[in-house]
């Protein structure tokens, strides 16, 4: 089996489709630093090089006016146990282009893996770019992964990034998004993990509402348990008019598990909005005992309170 | 008919306080059983009792199900036995569909979830499968909608004993005559219903009621009489009035 057999096969059995056959797709399939697939469609330009051991460059650039119909699909991974894989990610929405990104990054068999990932991105006038990152790490908590991104969206441009690990070890995650929005622009960030055993969590997503009427929405759910740690820092600031923002985080703990979330909400014009909520707590017990008069047990209602959790 | 359940001389401490004083009582196999009541005399407290929520661990007393003491098991074995609760005020679920939600009444039988079993479950709370079925049950869905939804799963999990915790709060008329027609049903089924209720609309449906006051059955007998008695003979009492109104009661 060749590399990217092994990919696609290690990305069909997280349970995704097999889209990478597909000419209508673009799509870019990354092993460390092996580019072992890519594909692109009409007014979707992916360009990827390696430019140092374990480290890749990739750019993509949505070329104006251009709305890609189907998703485009990365496939990033570590197969081995050991492995280190470094991306310089680049993306660029030029004015009016639209596009969205699944991301899937692979680490099935990790011990002891690092993925990097430097990420600017730009998204133009009324352009639009949705990125759903879906982590799938594998039980051994051996993934390391430091994700930053620099993110500039101009007037009337819309983002919207989804961080999902729902499945495996977290290992330990440093997040860090922010974003600058000029007028009219809106982002949505959202963070969706589940973590467990010595599980770390970091997270700080800011956003920067420079421009009138920017909106913005900084969103974290996280389920821990045993000994795992979560560190949320959501931090918005609005220096427009009418520019308005919310950020909300919610953590549910069992066990040992401990979780802090640190707000920062800044308003520096007095007809912009800022409002946030937090809560951080164990299973509602009303939920709990509902699913166990159903017949399930705690473990089993616990199960499904935190999946509705990451699934809202 | 045989007793589905068996209550004797329970006894519930809440922190210092005795929530629930040598209640004692039987329910048929098929029976509607109602309990009334000033507000905080224990009526939810003696329901969660039954279900056997963590918090509600009698202090004295024993509770039986088909004839097996079941006063130390947990909520799920309870449920798992046929025994369930509707709560007065229906949790709020953020992330789980209806079609989920319902599931887990099949799931807990071993059996398949099918769609159709699903529809014509929330068709008897009169909840439009179509509208419903992918929605989740957080807080966009009202405290009655919920309450119908949670009916619905309940009747898919075919319990053999169900208690309702005033199953009539938060419905609107029209909804209220479904949940009416439920508890018909689920009665001409055979399955027992303990139900805590204000409504002289649903002591209709019931067979037996009790009245409960201070965490004391004060008085059981006919819905009619026990309601009547509730309304225009009890006099809101205190502690050391108990027992010259228990002695009312009895007709002393």
């Amino acid at each position: 089996m060749n590399d990217y057999e092994a990919m696609v096969n290690a990305y069909k059995n997280t349970g995704g489709e097999d889209i990478f056959s597909n000419n209508d797709v673009a799509h870019l399939v990354l092993e460390r630093d092996k580019i072992v697939g890519a594909h692109e469609v009409e007014g979707l330009k992916v360009d990827a090089k390696k430019i140092d051991n374990n480290k890749v460059d990739v750019n993509i650039t949505v070329k104006s006016g251009y709305k890609i119909e189907k998703p485009v699909h990365m496939c990033f991974g570590v197969l081995p146990k050991e492995g280190k894989q470094i991306i310089d990610l680049n993306i660029v929405i030029e004015d009016e282009g639209e596009v969205e990104v699944v991301a899937d990054c692979i680490f099935p068999n990790a011990v002891r893996v690092e993925h990097i990932m430097d990420g600017n991105i730009y998204v133009g006038r009324n352009g639009s770019y949705t990125y759903n990152e879906k982590h799938y790490h594998g039980d051994s908590g051996g993934v390391k992964v430091v994700s930053k991104a620099k993110i500039i969206q101009d007037e009337g441009s819309y983002m919207q990034s989804v961080f999902t690990l729902l499945k495996g070890r977290v290992g330990e995650i440093d997040f860090d998004y922010q974003a600058e929005l000029n007028a009219r622009a809106t982002l949505e960030m959202l963070a969706r993990i589940s973590g467990y055993a010595d599980d770390k969590v970091k997270i700080r997503e800011a956003g920067y509402l420079q421009g009138e009427g920017a909106r913005g929405l900084l969103d974290s759910k996280i389920a821990l348990r045993d000994k795992a740690r979560a560190d949320i820092y959501n931090e918005m600031t609005a220096e427009a008019a009418e520019a308005k923002g919310h950020v909300d985080c919610t953590e549910i703990i069992k066990d040992e598990a401990t979780a802090r979330a640190i707000p920062i909400v800044d308003v520096r014009h007095s007809e912009a909005k800022i409002t946030h909520e937090a809560a951080i707590g164990s299973v509602d017990t009303s939920q709990l005992e509902t699913l166990m008069a159903r017949g399930l047990t705690e473990e089993e209602a616990t199960d499904v309170i935190i999946q509705g959790l990451l699934n809202g | 008919m045989s007793n589905i359940l068996t209550i004797e001389n329970l006894d519930l401490v809440l922190g210092k306080e005795k929530i629930l004083d040598n209640i004692s009582l039987n329910i048929k196999t098929g029976e509607v059983y109602a309990i009334i009541g000033p507000n905080g005399c224990g009526k939810s407290s003696l329901a969660y009792t039954i279900m056997g929520l963590k918090r509600y661990k009698p202090a004295a007393g024993d509770i039986y199900y088909k004839g097996e003491k079941i006063t130390n098991l947990s909520i799920d074995k309870r449920a798992r036995k046929g025994i369930t609760l509707a709560w007065q005020e229906p949790a709020r679920f953020e992330g789980v569909s209806t079609r989920e939600f319902l599931s887990l009444g099949l799931k807990s039988r071993g059996l398949e979830v099918i769609d159709s079993k699903l529809e014509q479950a929330l068709n008897e709370v009169a909840i439009i499968p179509g509208k419903y079925l992918n929605r989740n049950i957080d807080e966009k869905l009202s405290g009655g909608e919920r309450k119908r939804i949670e009916l619905a799963s309940i009747l898919l999990m075919d319990p053999k004993l169900v208690i309702l915790d005033e199953p009539d709060s938060g419905v609107d008329v029209v909804a209220l005559n479904n949940i009416s027609d439920v508890i018909q049903d689920l009665k001409d089924n055979d399955t027992a219903i303990l139900m805590i209720t204000h409504s002289e609309e649903m002591l209709k449906l019931a067979d037996k009621a009790a009245l409960l006051c201070q965490g004391r059955m004060l008085k059981k007998g006919d819905p009619a009489s026990i309601s009547s008695y509730f309304r225009y003979e009890c006099i809101p009492c205190k502690d050391e009035d108990y027992k010259v109104h228990q002695g009312v009661a009895a007709g002393e």
